[in-house]
């Protein structure tokens, strides 16, 4: 199996001397391609100053991690764009999608960043709109859509430009129990794919779904296992 | 990215407050209007001093004596009188047969009080001349006729008159056939003057014109006479004119051409240094205008800054869909680049519509280049005043920047 991501010795460190804060105290972490992880820990543990780093949003102080074969470390801003644009698909808990812009556009907004044409764009939207059941509202702006509807847009959206890494915070935190269980399936039937998501949570119910469940704390990982129970589980746990 | 599609989605930002983005564009508006407009008022203004001394006869130049002043008999007889010109230099330069003059007027002229029965006036100008001078230029004879060049011949105390002095003068009938007295001496009305349109304090149409014969014999003295209007045989003439006149009078009057006892002038020169004058207020106002297009600029700066901060999530959000720093500075500036180009083609409307009312009594002519410049300019003001607003939206950390509100 060909490894997604992987984190050696990283750590992330905020502030400097005395006042330094320290997110991240050393995480070893290998994720293969069509694994789906959750990522658990209660607030403050790290797993958000995680979440930025294994999405490129930031880089680690300290340790390597590489991406899709990326040394993440040695890119440039640009390059890191790039990255972000075409390995990974975000998933935020606010869903963030941009206001006034219709669903179709919201969707075609990574292609447009990756230089997709006008023509292709389209085609690729309305089908990621179409996988996650939203076709028949690809007009429709952001504010008229319900927050399940908003989520779906945003998984469209992630999942456009066919990317890596599928990477998910709380996606199910500002969601009903229903749309939660909505999203959810919806992971369920992308894991099934074969595509790589990692999920950040803190409720027990979401993790219970993923075939992987990393458990961190204070800045390390202090637990690390398959999850039996989870639908289809497809994925083997590699500790690196 | 297409340039439609930049400017589709540069609209839609403009559009998401529009309020303010009206009030911005406003304010390019006006500063785009007012560029067109006033240099429309400037360049209008210059086009009447051109047409209205065109009207005074492109084809006539003007010796003028040096501090001969109103031209008054005391002077003129202080003066050296073998440099001076006299009504005998004036046939002898008209006797010359210089190639490209038709004609030569000579002009004496006071001011002095004029009175008929009813009424009297201070100060009008007096002109004594040749018959020629109604043909010279713009001065036509309304009613009545002109004195003829017997009446100079024998001195004839027959005036023609400006129309303001005939209303004066005679309230009640037409001065036609009526004595007025000038100074003591009285003269008979043979004709009065068209309307002349003046310009500056003095009015054009005070006036008297009579024989220079009669004006040098009552008034004035055989001495100098004070200017010679002088026609060219056409436009293009002027300045070999010009130049014929001068060998020719230095000749008769015994001088070189060091000597300043005249100043000689056309149209022509007159025009250019109005036009000068008119171009210099032009620019004037186009420099006021483009204060104000400045304050525009500001203010879309102004905006551009707040909309940078209250969208600063959704610039997380692009960058972490993999918008570089140069798409967010791209985006950013043509908004400002949208929004004052939108403000320009409304401006250059409004400059289009008010060209077509008269302001401040001038009517405004439209610079054709005025326009692309004013719309170029604000589009370049756009793209300056918003780089540093845009630099900001592109420096921003994707990280920080998400965990906007």
């Amino acid at each position: 199996m060909t490894l997604v991501l992987e984190l050696d010795s990283v750590q992330q460190v905020y502030g400097s001397g005395e006042a330094a804060v320290h997110a991240l105290r050393g995480i070893d972490l290998a994720v293969e391609a069509g694994d789906y992880v959750a990522i658990m820990g209660p607030s403050g543990s790290g797993k958000s100053t995680l979440m930025n780093l294994l999405g490129c949003l930031d880089i680690a102080s300290h340790g390597t991690y590489s991406l899709a074969g990326h040394d993440v470390a040695a890119l440039t801003e640009n390059e890191l764009a790039t990255v972000r644009n075409r390995e990974i698909g975000f998933i935020f808990q606010s869903f963030n999608l941009i206001a006034r812009m219709s669903a179709l556009a919201n969707v075609e907004l990574p292609l447009i960043y990756g230089g997709v044409g006008r023509g292709e764009r389209r085609t690729r939207a309305l089908a990621a709109l179409d996988s996650v059941g939203l076709a028949a509202r690809s007009g429709h702006e952001p504010q008229e859509l319900s927050g399940g509807q908003q989520q779906r847009v945003a998984i469209a959206r992630a999942l456009v430009t066919n990317p890596t890494l599928i990477l998910a915070d709380e996606p199910t935190g500002n969601l009903d129990n229903e749309s939660t269980d909505d999203i959810l399936g919806l992971f369920d039937s992308l894991a099934a794919q074969g595509k790589t998501i990692v999920i950040i949570t803190h409720e027990d119910h979401v993790a219970e779904r993923a075939h992987r469940v990393i458990t961190i704390s204070d800045g390390l990982i202090v637990d690390d296992r398959l999850n039996t129970h989870a639908p289809k589980a497809a994925g083997t746990a590699v500790h690196a | 990215m297409s340039l439609f599609e930049i400017l589709v989605s540069a609209l839609r930002g403009v559009t998401a407050n529009k309020l303010r983005s009206i009030l911005t564009l406003l304010g390019v508006m006006i500063g785009v209007a007012s560029v067109i407009l006033l240099l429309a008022v400037g360049n209008g203004s210059a086009q009447e001093v051109k047409s209205a001394i065109s009207g005074l006869g492109a084809n006539t130049i003007t010796v003028r004596a040096s501090g001969m002043g109103g031209g008054g008999g005391q002077e003129s007889t202080t003066a050296t009188t073998d440099k001076v010109i006299t009504t005998e230099v004036a046939d002898r330069l008209a006797a010359a047969g210089l190639g490209h003059v038709s004609s030569v007027t000579p002009q004496v002229s006071t001011s002095l009080t004029v009175s008929s029965t009813e009424a009297s006036s201070d100060s009008v100008s007096i002109v004594g001349t040749t018959p020629g001078y109604f043909e010279v230029g713009t001065t036509g004879i309304g009613t009545g006729e002109a004195f003829t060049a017997a009446d100079v011949t024998t001195s004839a105390k027959v005036a023609v008159i400006g129309q303001t002095l005939a209303t004066t003068l005679f309230p009640t009938g037409s001065a036609l056939g009526e004595a007025v007295t000038i100074d003591g001496t009285p003269f008979t009305v043979v004709g009065v003057l068209e309307s002349q349109s003046s310009t500056g304090a003095t009015d054009a149409n005070s006036v008297v014109i009579a024989p220079i014969t009669r004006i040098q014999k009552s008034f004035t003295g055989f001495g100098a006479v004070s200017t010679l209007s002088i026609e060219a045989t056409d436009s293009d003439s002027v300045d070999a004119a010009e130049a014929e006149i001068e060998i020719m009078l230095n000749q008769l009057l015994g001088q070189t051409e060091d000597d300043e006892s005249y100043s000689i002038g056309n149209q022509a020169s007159l025009l250019e240094t109005q036009e000068e004058s008119a171009d210099s207020f032009t620019v004037l106002l186009g420099v006021v205008a483009a204060i104000s297009l400045l304050v525009g600029g500001i203010g879309v700066t102004n905006v551009m800054l707040v909309s940078v901060t209250e969208r600063t999530k959704e610039i997380g959000i692009r960058k972490a869909l993999g918008a570089t720093r140069g798409a967010i500075l791209g985006q950013f500036l043509a908004e400002a680049a949208t929004l004052t180009l939108l403000g320009g083609v409304l401006g250059v409307a409004a400059a289009l519509v008010g060209a077509n009312y008269e302001i401040y009594g001038t009517q405004p002519v439209v610079l054709d280049y005025s326009i692309p410049l004013a719309l170029g300019v604000s589009v370049a003001i756009g793209v300056f005043f918003g780089v540093y607003p845009a630099a900001r939206a592109a420096a921003m950390r994707p990280i920080q920047a998400l965990r906007a509100v």
